[in-house]
């Protein structure tokens, strides 16, 4: 139940195309997209993070990732990594 | 020293006491002889031995023949001692006979010495020159006899005569040459030779390098063992079902979540504040570019259409863009008739069918579709929600609706000119309810060639349509509906079924197609007994009910109360005509304009397919209405509820002096409104009230028609009687159009623009002569600047 108001939260703010819940090994948990695109979006993203994550470790021990955002011509995609899973939203900048 | 008989002595004072040679006393300078008896020397050698001086030359004196011998007082130490001893008798009486002889001696010997060849006797006796062979003694004995000459004294004098044999004097004198090789040591030779002094030693040298790479060739070949393939087929690992519920409750989600959510929202509401990535100076150049460089012609000539039978002595009075099938274009013809006629419009039967005609991009020559009634079409609209739905307005006041359903996919797939093809009876592409009623009909094998023809469903009852041509025709929005007492509810279904019509007898009619009763099974069968009139086949009954008994929901008469003078409406214009067509947007969310239920008195006279709606509140009825007489009415539609007609608190605007034949909503801005009539065109504001925001001038001609770009919120299309499109573009010139295009020879009776793909944007043109003309938009003129 909370978990759902979070996430519809999320999902109402503006712009905001698609919300994909992924867990630690990639396998998708909860999504607003069709499956093949979640599928898609979650492997990909996934080795992104863990190779970011793994970036940002090397240079520092001391600090780890916290947000990963990418920004393309068309929308923004964010990744907020945890220990076990993965909050990926895609929205569309306002303009 | 060259004298050998001359030994020099020291003597010392006890030796010269001794011997009478004391210095000074006995012996001076001048007379510096003396004579010292040998025995004396030989008796002083015996006493004193080794300490007398003459100890050195004892050998000398014992030797010595003569009795004296001779000791000379060497004064200036000539012989490096103060006396010398003379060792010979000889030397001795030279010394002692040189001083008075030395300077005679001297003056011969120069004589000899200068004088060689021939010498004078004068001096001494005269003596026969006796011829002696001359003896040459050379030079030592020269040297011999001159160097004692210094010191010595010749005792006689002998003269020597040297002369050359006689016979060598004048002799001719022959000279050989002689190599001067020949004889050793000839000459004198100075070779040269390295001094190296002279030489310049090279301490620095430059030498050039160059460096070679050594370029080995080396290949190696690798053994492929054995082939395995490399590709890999996988599918993406899901979750069932269980699992996901079981992960979603899980605890460790919420805490993600938890601790997730803040971030993602703080970059959520940055995305929305700003967008940090705009690039203003790109933004700048797409202006430029866009804006710069005219283009030659506006509006390109794509393609144009006419038919000879159909539109044979017509105009086409209105033109639809098919809102779905891309290239369809539908033209409604009516009768060309003169002002006269047309003002004293009586009920008249035309001599040809009044169709509307359906062209297709593809196909120029002939129509693809065609639509009958019984009088000519005024205008005619595609129904929004439902595009095999088009109701239009007859000349004579009637409504008409056709379903075009069936030739729905003969439409689309009007692509070739012979289409050989017969339509399907069931056609299950649209999925509305209203085609799932009827489709027994087949249309029969009709090919491309001759464009089927379809008539129409239904016409509204006469008498109650309106009582002259119906002008304007619209569809109502899908998401209110209206009652019969006006107000408006919402719509539960995505269905369009109420229209507006309005007709130069004052009034404004608000029609409803009830939604009917789905029959089990198709009612060919069935014969219905209430419908008087044959339908023939070809035709879906989808309105067979409403047939000639259809009658208008609402009536508004516009007339103002007090004055009761009556408009004629001809043009009407409603705030929220705002179409959803299905292929595209999204349907906008109803959630805002949900407006709790009131309790009214509204709720208690519903209709039967209003139940459970709500009332919208916020919905704004008003419209704008231009009349016959060039006024623009700006009213509402709202009801009261003690009075069944309408209480319009109006206001009028004359601008314009003929009647008004455009009056559009732009597309960008609910509120702004064109309006053309006559000579002029002006542009309205909701809410401004004292007249248009602009207004043009008269112009010489008449404008017929106008329309907004659908695409540039500044430009709009202005089409004239003398077959001119003026395109005004509002950013550019607000006071003249930016360009303007002879399109055809007559008047221009309809623009329509229309964006067919997103590069395509058309402007359908048509004209008097019944030619309709699609022409090409421009990308200047389509494509809005930046912040438009």
């Amino acid at each position: 139940a909370e978990v759902e108001e979070t996430l519809k939260r999320i999902q109402a703010h503006r712009g905001v195309v698609a919300t994909i819940v992924i867990n630690a090994e990639g396998i998708p948990v909860r999504t607003t997209l069709d499956n093949s695109t979640t599928v898609q979006y979650a492997g990909l993203l996934h080795q992104l993070t863990m190779k970011a994550r793994s970036t940002v470790r090397d240079i520092d021990p001391q600090n780890e990732l916290t947000f990963l955002r990418i920004r393309s011509k068309k929308h923004e995609i964010m990744v907020a990594p945890d220990k076990e899973y993965l909050l990926i939203v895609i929205q569309n900048p306002c303009e | 020293i060259g004298h050998p008989e001359i030994f020099p002595l020291v003597f010392t004072t006890k030796t010269q006491e001794i011997f009478n040679c004391r210095v000074d006393e006995d012996v001076t300078e001048e007379n510096c002889f003396k004579l010292i008896k040998k025995e004396d020397i030989i008796q002083d050698l015996k006493t004193r031995a080794t300490v007398s001086d003459f100890h050195p030359v004892k050998k000398v004196v014992l030797e010595y023949p003569g009795e004296e011998l001779l000791v000379v007082f060497d004064a200036k130490f000539q012989y490096g001692q103060n006396f010398y001893f003379v060792a010979s008798e000889e030397a001795k009486e030279n010394l002692l006979k040189p001083p008075e002889t030395a300077e005679e001696k001297e003056e011969e010997k120069e004589e000899k010495e200068e004088e060689n060849r021939e010498e004078s006797l004068e001096i001494h006796p005269y003596k026969p020159p006796v011829h002696k062979p001359w003896v040459s003694l050379g030079k030592q004995t020269f040297q011999k006899l001159s160097s004692p000459l210094t010191t010595e004294v010749s005792l006689f004098q002998i003269k020597y005569m040297i002369s050359r044999v006689c016979r060598k004097f004048g002799a001719p004198i022959t000279f050989t040459d002689k190599n001067a090789s020949h004889v050793k040591d000839s000459y004198v030779e100075c070779t040269s030779y390295q001094d190296k002094t002279f030489s310049i030693k090279i301490l620095e040298k430059d030498v050039g390098i160059q460096m070679v790479p050594k370029v080995r060739e080396v290949s190696t070949q690798t053994k492929w063992t054995y082939p395995k393939n490399a590709a890999t087929q996988y599918f993406p690992r899901q979750l069932s079902n269980d699992e996901k519920e079981e992960s979603l409750s899980s605890e460790k989600l919420k805490e993600f979540l938890t601790s997730v959510h803040l971030r993602m929202e703080i970059a959520l509401q940055q995305n929305e504040i700003m967008n940090a990535f705009f690039d203003d100076w790109k933004a700048l150049a797409e202006d430029e570019n866009s804006s710069g460089g005219k283009p030659d012609v506006y509006l390109k000539g794509y393609q144009s259409f006419t038919d000879l039978r159909y539109l044979k002595d017509r105009t086409i009075s209105c033109i639809c863009w098919h809102p779905t099938i891309y290239g369809i274009i539908a033209v409604s013809a009516r009768q060309r008739l003169s002002y006269e006629e047309q003002v004293n419009l009586s009920h008249k039967s035309s001599l040809q069918q009044s169709v509307i005609l359906f062209w297709s991009f593809f196909d120029s020559i002939h129509p693809q579709l065609m639509l009958e009634c019984a009088e000519d079409i005024f205008c005619f609209q595609f129904s929004p929600s439902d595009p095999s739905i088009i109701a239009g307005g007859c000349i004579n006041g009637q409504v008409a609706l056709w379903d075009i359903s069936q030739h729905e996919e003969k439409l689309q797939n009007a692509k070739t000119v012979a289409d050989g093809t017969s339509i399907t009876a069931v056609n299950t592409v649209n999925a509305s309810i209203l085609n799932v009623l009827q489709y027994i009909y087949m249309s029969g094998g009709k090919n491309g060639t001759e464009p089927t023809l379809v008539r129409y469903c239904a016409v509204s009852s006469i008498q109650y349509s309106h009582k002259k041509p119906v002008t304007d025709i619209h569809w109502l929005p899908d998401y209110f509906e209206d009652n019969r007492m006006g107000a408006t509810f919402e719509k539960r279904a995505e269905i369009c079924m109420q229209l507006v019509t309005c007709s130069p007898d004052c009034s404004v009619l608000f029609w409803n197609i009830p939604a009917t009763k789905l029959p089990e099974q198709p009612s060919s069968e069935k014969v219905r007994e209430e419908e008087i009139c044959y339908m023939p086949p070809d035709v879906p009954d989808t309105f067979k009910h409403l047939d000639l008994c259809w009658k208008p929901l609402i009536k508004i008469n516009l007339c103002e109360s007090g004055i009761s003078t009556e408009y004629g409406p001809v043009r009407i214009s409603l705030r929220e005509l705002h179409y959803h067509y299905k292929t595209s947007e999204k349907v906008q969310s109803l959630n805002t304009l949900e407006v709790p239920a009131k309790e009214s008195p509204y709720t208690e006279m519903n209709t039967s397919s209003s139940k459970n709606l709500k009332v919208l509140q916020s919905i704004s009825t008003d419209f704008f209405v231009g009349t016959e007489d060039g006024e623009i009415v700006y009213s509402d539609w709202k009801m009261e509820i003690d009075s069944d007609s309408a209480k319009p608190h109006t206001q009028k605007d004359t601008i314009h002096t003929e009647t008004i034949n455009t009056l559009q909503r732009s597309p960008f801005f609910k509120d702004i409104i064109l309006s053309v009539g006559g000579r002029n065109f002006a542009i309205w504001k909701e809410g401004v009230t004292n007249g248009p925001i602009l207004q043009s001038s008269c112009s010489a001609g008449r404008n017929t028609v106008g329309r907004w770009s659908l695409t540039r919120p500044g430009v709009f299309f202005i089409g004239r009687d003398n077959g001119n499109i003026d395109i005004w573009d509002l950013l550019k010139k607000t006071h003249e159009p930016s360009h303007f295009q002879n399109i055809s020879e007559s008047m221009i009776t309809f623009i329509s623009p229309w964006i067919a793909s997103p590069k395509q944007h058309f402007l359908a043109v048509s004209d008097d002569l019944g030619v309709l003309r699609v022409l090409e938009i421009c990308q200047t003129l389509s494509h809005p600047l930046r912040n438009e």
